[in-house]
């Protein structure tokens, strides 16, 4: 079971490769779309690598609800197997 | 039980694309028109999407007009005369005078004696759907040529006062003829339907609900508010991406062609962000060239294969007898693979 920080640094990769911003802008309480520049498509591919690095699935209705990086996290660590 | 039997028939051994042709309208919609409908920015709509500019066809411009312009250069590249044509299949989403069938009027048009004639409705894998039956009368031997019409006016279903799609949609037609082959010139076709998802690209509504509205609600005359299409942006480029990728490995499995071999992919010109990250789900090699007519066509559902196809052709990014993976997607949802041989 990882780590919320494990959590977050893989989230700040993948935000990075995708998006390019760089890791250490990602942190918990930043707004993906406000603060981080993700828009809703790269949102997307955002989500799907999550779901592959950290066994967990992330349906779309509870995609938009997450808001921030730590919504993000949050979601991860309570639901991943 | 009657002694008489029925005497066996069967077709050319495979099938193949023989030529392609596409219309593209004369009215070119830079994004800084649609800009003024939908507070966005050419910027905005570029990174979105990819697209720059599409065409919109004018009242001269109708399915049946399109379809018969795009068709003549296919029979024309095919170097067949028309007569020999025995199906003519229509995939299309945006004619709005469903009986009759308007195959039957492009047909008689374009000299294809009383070649059956028909209106398939399979939205943006409609090209693909019609390949796949196109292959299977000719295999089966109840036509020798097919010709296969991808034709939309979505200008038509496009609301522009909604930001998330006015700069979506375009456009135009795009006709193959398809024909016997010594050699398979048409892989098996993996295709199917997820009814499960057909709210996720919809026509907002029906027409004869929206018809029955009072004008008050509904505007008047020209001002009516007509049906248009939406989509659930997120869950489509998701389905899009991933589940398609799958799709179209299995079209390049079952072709038994890998991934390096291909000298084009054509994806279905749904929106550039998705072809890029189909690439990437896909793993497809960087020297395999990419289909990106999006950008100045837009999405023009079932028409934007050929069209992207004789693109290519002609500009000569991809080449007579290369191979070349196609791939179709979208309401229904609905989708159709195949890895095929470029005319």
């Amino acid at each position: 079971m990882a780590t919320k920080d494990e959590v977050l640094e893989g989230l700040a990769e993948i935000v990075n490769e995708i998006a390019g911003i760089p890791a250490e802008d990602v942190e918990l309480e930043k707004s993906f779309t406000d603060d981080l520049d993700v828009d809703s498509l790269s949102m997307v591919e955002v989500v799907v690598a999550a779901e592959e690095r950290f066994d967990v699935k992330i349906p779309d209705d509870e995609v938009k609800n997450l808001k921030t990086v730590g919504d993000a996290v949050n979601y991860i660590l309570a639901n991943a197997s | 039980m009657s002694t008489a039997r029925i005497q066996p028939h069967s077709g050319a051994a495979f099938a193949r694309i023989h030529g392609v042709g596409g219309y593209r309208p004369v009215r070119v919609i830079p994004n800084a028109e649609v800009l003024g409908w939908i507070e966005s920015s050419d910027e905005w709509i570029r990174t979105r999407s990819g697209i720059a500019e599409r065409r919109w066809a004018g009242p001269s411009e109708t399915v049946a007009e399109m379809s018969v312009q795009a068709a003549g250069k296919a029979i024309a590249a095919a170097g067949i005369d028309a007569s020999r044509i025995g199906g003519v299949i229509v995939a299309t989403v945006s004619h709005f005078k469903q009986t009759p069938a308007v195959a039957t009027e492009i047909a008689e048009r374009l000299g294809c004696g009383t070649a059956p004639a028909f209106d398939i409705s399979a939205a943006c894998a409609g090209f693909g759907y019609g390949l796949s039956l196109a292959d299977g009368m000719i295999r089966g031997g109840s036509a020798e040529y097919v010709l296969v019409i991808g034709v939309e006016r979505l200008s038509d279903l496009t609301d522009t006062t909604d930001r998330s799609t006015a700069f979506i949609f375009g456009d135009g037609a795009g006709a193959a003829v398809v024909g016997p082959s010594d050699t398979p010139g048409i892989g098996r076709i993996i295709w199917g339907s997820d009814g499960s998802q057909k709210d996720v690209i919809t026509q907002t509504e029906a027409w004869d609900t929206a018809f029955a509205k009072p004008d008050a609600v509904n505007g008047v005359g020209a001002e009516q508010k007509w049906p248009a299409l939406r989509m659930e942006g997120q869950t489509v480029f998701r389905w899009a991406v991933w589940e398609m990728a799958k799709v179209a490995q299995q079209a390049l499995d079952a072709a038994g062609v890998t991934a390096d071999q291909l000298g084009a992919f054509i994806p279905h010109q749904a929106n550039m962000r998705i072809t890029d990250a189909m690439i990437k789900a896909l793993k497809l090699p960087d020297s395999v060239p990419v289909a990106r007519d999006i950008a100045e066509t837009g999405n023009t559902s079932a028409a934007s294969i050929p069209l992207a196809m004789e693109r290519m052709l002609e500009s000569g990014e991809a080449k007579s007898g290369d191979l070349a993976l196609i791939i179709g997607f979208g309401a229904g949802l609905v989708y159709a693979a195949a890895v095929v041989t470029l005319p």
